[in-house]
């Protein structure tokens, strides 16, 4: 019981309502300001390719930078939306199976889309 | 040791305010964008899928209930942009004062629905979305 081993940090570490530091916190605000220029960059090209049609979503994707943009917002998406959706469950699931089990999902589900969608403009951009 | 924790008031009995209302408007948006985050993903498998995919996918959000769906969709993120950009001013200590947070969450709906408009407003001018 008395773990003499431990720092008084290590002991103490964890304890808090939280479970954690505030790694989740950073991670998410910065990956909100990452994703300000590239929403302000990707809306415009999106409205402007999707009225032009197939052809022309098709050379917007295979220019490097675009994809490149496209990439970095995809994997920015998922990423933020899961540390979102994270909180949103740690506050309203109160039941400690449940929330791991829809916290693990949810981050699974994002890795698969994020994969999924990465993979679709890395096969038109190639 | 195991006595309850005390619980936060019960929201029914607030008013809606400004502020409280805008706070769980970030939260619905939130959560509303990750799950249309999927009409994205959708997109560029439609694109990579090829140009027969690509047209089931334009024909598909050329309906009137997915422009109603998508409308409601650029609302949430630029709603969610806008009202983030005012959390971020808040994590680095500015903009407390409670005349500057109503102010500042007036400003946020009101940039929400002029892009909103905008945006559809140019859509509309070139009619649909083409294949």
């Amino acid at each position: 019981m008395n773990n003499t081993m431990k720092s008084d940090l290590a002991k103490v570490q964890g304890l808090g309502s939280a479970k954690h530091g505030v790694g989740h916190w950073k991670l998410q605000r910065v990956s909100a300001i990452g994703m300000i220029p590239l929403i302000l960059w990707f809306i415009p090209s999106l409205m402007l390719t999707i009225i032009s049609g197939y052809n022309e979503a098709i050379l917007w994707i295979q220019n490097p930078f675009n994809a490149t943009g496209l990439i970095l917002l995809l994997g920015t998406i998922f990423f933020h939306a899961s540390l979102g959706l994270q909180v949103v469950i740690e506050d309203y699931v109160h039941s400690e199976g449940l929330k791991i089990i829809s916290i693990t999902f949810i981050k699974l589900l994002s890795i698969l889309l994020g994969v999924l969608s990465i993979l679709c403009v890395l096969k038109i951009f190639l | 040791m195991n006595r309850p924790r005390p619980l936060s008031p019960h929201l029914q009995i607030y008013k809606p305010q400004i502020t409280s209302v805008l706070s769980i408007m970030h939260r619905i948006t939130g959560v509303s964008l990750s799950i249309g985050s999927i009409i994205l993903v959708a997109w560029v498998v439609a694109l990579a899928s090829g140009l027969e995919s690509y047209s089931y996918f334009i024909n598909i959000t050329n309906h009137w209930f997915s422009h109603l769906i998508l409308f409601g969709f650029t609302f949430a993120l630029y709603y969610h942009l806008s009202n983030g950009i005012r959390h971020l001013f808040w994590d680095a200590g500015f903009g407390f004062e409670l005349k500057s947070v109503y102010l500042s969450g007036s400003l946020v709906l009101f940039t929400a629905f002029i892009m909103t408009i905008s945006t559809w407003s140019f859509i509309y001018f070139f009619e649909n979305f083409t294949i």
